[in-house]
C-alpha cells in the first residue's frame, strides 16, 4: 500500500466515512496518518473537554463538518449548575483560524454567544449548515448575523435551545439573494416573527424540504406558506389554536393536501381538537409524528388522527393518549420503530393514563419497535418480560417510572427480572435507562447480558457497590455511565479504574463517593479529569460519614488529552 | 336514613340515581357545583389538595374516588366513609405535587420541554384574560368537549357558582343530547367542569370561594366524564349497584 501514490490512498480512504475506521487507518503508519488527516472531512468530538480545539484544527485543517458536544447528559435535567462550562467560543475561534473551509457546525449542550455566532458567520465563506441542539447563551441577534452573512446557508436548525428573543428582525436579515435554504427550524424561538418576511423567504427558497415554525405563526400564514412548498418533507406547524374559523382550517386542509411529499409532522402548538381533521389528508403518508407539545389534544383526538397513520415509524406523544390510545397505535402503526410517551402535567393522584398495559399492547402490535422512551406511573415484571419477548430489536430502551423506587405494581417485587429480560432478549441494546425499585440483581443481569450496551442511566437503584461493579466489569462496550441517587461509593468508583479510559465519561451525583476516593482515582489515572462539582448551598448538607470525609455531591469523570480545563468555575474542583 | 344524594356535575344522572331525587331534576342538564344542591354541604377548604367538589355527604365525588385504590371506593356514598376518604385523599393528593418539587431533576424531562409546556398553557390564557383585568368585565372562553364551537362568558356577571352553573346549562343545552335528557348512545353520562387558573393548571371548579375562583379563572372547559379519569364508569357502576 505504501507504494501507491497518496491520491490513491486518499481515494481508498474516502470509502471509510466512519470516524472509527479513519482513526484506525491513521495508526498504521506515518504516511497513512498524513493522508488521512488531510482528507478527513467529518470530525465528531463527543466531549468538548477531551481534546483542545486547536489540536483538532491543527490535525484536520480541511474539515468540512465539525460536531461538538458539551455538557453531560444530566445537564438536561438541571443537575449541572449553570456556568459549569461547555463554551463554543474556543471551538469557533480555533476553526476560524485553522480551517476556513468549514461548511457545517453541529453543537449540542453548549454555551454559544452572539459574538461567537457573528464570528462564525463572517469567518467561513462556504458555511452552509448550523445545527444547535439544547444550547444556550445566544439571542436572535446572533441568528441575525448568521442570516445576514452566510450567503450559501442551506440549513439553520435550532432544536430546543434557550434563545433570548430580541425581536423579529433576524428573519428579515436573510438577503433577497439567499435562495439556498433547504432546512429551517426556528420552533424554539419564543417571540413573534414577521409573517411577511417569512412568506417571502419561503417563496424564494425552492429547495426547502424541512420547515419548523414557532408558536407565533398563525394558521393563515401556515396555509400561505404551504401553498408555496409542495415538495416539503418535514413540517413543524405554527399554532393551531381554538379560534375556530372554518375558512382558515379549510384553507389549511387544501394546502396540506398539496404536500404529497410530506413525511414528518410536528409542532401542534396550542392545537385545538378542531384542527385534527385538517391533518387527515396527510396522515396516511406520514412516517414521523410529534404530538408531544399538544397537551390540548385529548386521547380521542389523538387516536382519531393516529388511526389514519398507517405508515408511521416514529411517534412522540403525551401520556394523555392513555392505554386505550396506545392500543390504537398498536393496531394501526405496524411499522413503528420509535415511540416516546412523555408525561403531561395533568397528574392527579391515583390516576395513570398510561400503564404497563399500553406498552404491552404496543409490543404486541409493533414488533419492529427499536427505540423507546416511556414515562409511566407503574410497571410490572410480567409486562417487561412479555415486552422483551415481543420486541427483541430494541436498541434504545428508556423506561421512567415516575415515582422513584416504585416496585412491581402487581407483586410489589423489585423490577430486576423485568429489566433482566430486556437485556437478555435484546442483544443489540445500546442504550438503557432503568427506574423503579431495583436491587443489585438488575446490575448483575446487565453486566452479564448487555454486551453491546454503550450508555446506561441509573437513578434511585441498587443496594451496594457490587451493583455498579457488575456493570463496570461486564459491559464491554460501555461509553457513558450516568448515575444519580444510588448507594455506590469509593469501592465501586475504584473497582476498575482502567475502564474509564475506554469510556467517554462517568457521572455520579448524590451517591456515596467521597473526595478521598476521587483523589485516589485522579492520582491513579492521569489521563482522566476528575471533576468534583459542589454547589455552595449543598456544602452544609454534606454528610460526615464514610470515613469521616464529606460525600461528593456531583462527580464527573472523563478521559481527556487536554489536561485540566482552564475555564472551570469556582465550584468545580478538578483533581 | 336518607339514601346518599347522587349529584352529577352536569346532571345527566343515571336513571337509578334519579330515583333518589326529584324525577324531573334527574333528567335535567345540571352542573353539580357546590352550593347548588345540598344545604348541609361541608364546604371544602381552599387547601387545594382536596379534589372533592360536591357535597360531602354521600354525593358522588368525582376525582376523590380515585385516590384510594379503586376497589375500596365502591361505597363512596356513605357518610362516615366520606370523612375517611377525604383524609386519605388529602394524604395521597398533597404529597404528589410536593414530592415532585423536592427531587431535583426528576422526572428526567428536559428543562426546555418543561418550560415550553408551562408557557404553552400560560400563553393562550394570558391573551384571553389579562388584557381585561381591572375592567368592568372578565370574559373567559368556555369550551365543551364535542361542541363545534366555543362560547365566551363574562364571569363578573355571576355572583356564585349556582348562577354560573345555570348560565352554562342554558348555553350548552343544545350540545348534549338530541333528547334534552339522557343519551342512550353514550355510556358515560357525565361532564366535569374544569377551569384553567393563572398558573396554567387545570382545576376542578368549586373548591375555592367564588371570588377566588373568579379572580384566577382564565378559561373554562366542560370535560367529558370519560376523559376525566374514570369518573363515568364508576357512576355507571354505582347506578348498577343501586339497582
Amino acid at each position: 500500500m505504501t507504494y501507491f501514490p497518496e491520491e490513491v490512498v486518499e481515494h481508498i480512504f474516502s470509502f471509510l466515512p466512519a470516524q472509527r475506521d479513519r482513526n484506525a487507518v491513521s495508526l498504521v503508519c506515518k504516511v497513512w496518518y498524513e493522508v488521512e488527516r488531510l482528507s478527513r472531512r467529518d470530525v465528531f468530538v463527543g466531549n468538548c473537554y477531551a481534546v483542545r480545539p486547536e489540536r483538532v484544527v491543527l490535525r484536520f485543517p480541511n474539515v468540512r463538518a465539525l460536531s461538538v458536544k458539551g455538557k453531560p447528559h444530566f445537564a438536561d435535567f438541571n443537575l449541572v449548575p449553570p456556568d459549569w462550562g461547555g463554551y463554543a467560543g474556543p471551538w469557533i475561534e480555533a476553526a476560524a483560524r485553522g480551517c476556513v473551509g468549514l461548511e457545517e457546525l453541529r453543537m449540542k449542550r453548549m454555551v454559544v454567544s452572539d459574538e461567537s455566532l457573528e464570528l462564525l458567520a463572517k469567518s467561513f465563506p462556504r458555511f452552509r449548515a448550523l445545527i444547535l441542539v439544547s444550547c444556550e447563551g445566544f439571542s436572535t441577534d446572533g441568528l441575525a448575523a448568521i442570516a445576514s452573512h452566510c450567503k450559501l446557508l442551506r440549513e439553520l436548525d435550532l432544536q430546543e435551545n434557550e434563545v433570548d428573543d430580541r425581536g423579529p428582525r433576524w428573519l428579515s436579515c436573510f438577503p433577497d439573494s439567499c435562495t439556498s435554504l433547504a432546512s429551517l427550524n426556528f420552533a424554539c424561538i419564543k417571540g413573534e416573527v414577521n409573517a411577511g418576511a417569512l412568506e417571502r423567504l419561503v417563496a424564494r427558497s425552492p429547495n426547502l424540504r424541512s420547515l419548523r415554525l414557532n408558536r407565533s405563526v398563525s394558521v393563515d400564514t401556515l396555509s400561505k406558506i404551504l401553498m408555496r412548498t409542495p415538495n416539503l418533507e418535514d413540517l413543524g406547524t405554527g399554532n393551531l389554536t381554538e379560534d375556530f374559523q372554518t375558512e382558515s382550517y379549510q384553507r389549511l386542509t387544501v394546502a396540506l393536501e398539496k404536500c404529497k411529499m410530506l413525511k414528518s409532522l410536528s409542532g401542534f402548538w396550542d392545537a385545538s381538537p378542531l384542527c385534527v381533521p385538517c391533518i387527515y389528508p396527510v396522515c396516511a403518508q406520514l412516517t414521523g409524528l410529534n404530538l408531544s407539545y399538544a397537551p390540548t389534544l385529548e386521547s380521542s383526538d389523538l387516536t382519531k388522527m393516529i388511526s389514519h397513520c398507517v405508515k408511521l415509524q416514529r411517534l412522540w406523544v403525551l401520556d394523555c393518549i392513555a392505554d386505550k390510545g396506545l392500543q390504537v397505535v398498536a393496531s394501526t402503526c405496524k411499522d413503528l420503530q420509535e415511540l416516546r410517551v412523555f408525561p403531561s402535567e395533568f397528574y392527579i393522584a391515583g390516576y395513570s393514563p398510561v400503564t404497563e398495559e399500553g406498552l404491552v399492547a404496543i409490543s404486541v402490535g409493533c414488533p419492529k419497535l427499536s427505540s423507546l422512551l416511556y414515562f409511566c406511573h407503574q410497571m410490572t415484571n410480567a409486562a417487561l418480560i412479555t415486552i422483551a419477548k415481543n420486541c427483541p430489536n430494541f436498541t434504545r430502551f428508556r423506561l421512567c417510572i415516575l415515582e422513584p423506587g416504585k416496585p412491581d405494581a402487581m407483586t410489589n417485587q423489585p423490577l430486576d427480572e423485568g429489566f433482566g429480560a430486556i437485556v437478555r432478549e435484546c442483544e443489540g441494546l445500546r442504550r438503557l435507562s432503568i427506574s423503579g425499585l431495583l436491587t443489585d440483581k438488575v446490575f448483575m443481569h446487565i453486566g452479564r447480558h448487555a454486551k453491546q450496551l454503550e450508555m446506561l442511566s441509573i437513578a434511585f437503584a441498587g443496594d451496594s457497590d457490587a451493583g455498579m461493579m457488575h456493570v463496570m466489569e461486564g459491559c464491554k462496550n460501555l461509553r457513558k455511565l450516568e448515575i444519580r441517587d444510588s448507594p455506590f461509593g469509593d469501592a465501586a468508583l475504584l473497582g476498575n479504574v482502567a475502564k474509564y479510559e475506554t469510556m467517554r465519561s462517568l457521572w455520579m451525583s448524590s451517591c456515596t463517593v467521597t473526595e478521598k476516593g476521587c483523589q485516589v482515582l485522579a492520582s491513579k489515572m492521569p489521563m482522566l479529569n476528575v471533576e468534583v462539582i459542589n454547589e455552595v448551598d449543598e456544602s452544609s448538607e454534606m454528610d460526615e460519614s464514610h470515613g469521616g470525609l464529606p460525600k461528593v455531591h456531583k462527580l464527573y469523570v472523563y478521559r481527556t488529552i487536554a489536561g485540566a480545563r482552564d475555564d472551570a468555575p469556582d465550584f468545580v474542583k478538578i483533581l | 336514613m336518607s339514601p346518599p344524594l347522587e349529584l352529577d356535575y352536569i346532571g345527566l344522572s343515571p336513571p337509578a340515581a334519579a330515583a333518589a331525587v326529584d324525577d324531573l331534576k334527574g333528567t335535567e342538564l345540571r352542573l353539580g357545583l357546590p352550593g347548588s344542591e345540598s344545604p348541609d354541604r361541608r364546604v371544602a377548604t381552599a387547601a387545594g389538595a382536596t379534589l372533592e367538589l360536591l357535597p360531602a355527604k354521600g354525593a358522588k365525588r368525582g376525582f376523590s374516588d380515585e385516590a384510594p385504590p379503586p376497589p375500596s371506593a365502591a361505597a363512596a356514598g356513605k357518610g362516615k366513609k366520606v370523612a375517611d376518604e377525604e383524609e386519605d385523599k388529602k394524604v395521597t393528593a398533597t404529597p404528589q405535587p410536593a414530592a415532585k418539587a423536592q427531587v431535583v431533576g426528576w422526572p428526567p424531562i428536559r428543562s426546555y420541554r418543561k418550560n415550553t409546556m408551562a408557557t404553552n398553557q400560560l400563553k393562550s390564557s394570558k391573551e384571553d384574560a389579562e388584557a381585561k383585568q381591572g375592567q368592568g368585565f372578565l370574559y373567559v372562553k368556555v369550551s365543551m368537549d364535542g361542541a363545534p364551537y366555543l362560547r365566551k362568558i363574562d364571569l363578573k356577571t355571576y355572583k356564585n357558582y349556582k348562577d354560573l352553573s345555570t348560565a352554562l346549562e342554558k348555553m350548552f343545552i343544545g350540545f348534549t343530547t338530541g333528547k334534552g335528557g339522557l343519551s342512550e348512545s353514550r355510556t358515560d353520562g357525565e361532564y366535569v367542569l374544569t377551569f384553567e387558573d393563572k398558573d396554567g393548571d387545570w382545576m376542578l371548579v368549586g373548591d375555592v370561594p367564588w371570588e377566588m375562583f373568579a379572580d384566577s379563572c382564565r378559561r373554562l372547559r366542560i370535560m367529558k366524564g370519560s376523559d376525566a379519569i374514570g369518573l363515568a364508569p364508576r357512576a355507571v357502576e354505582k347506578s348498577k349497584n343501586r339497582n
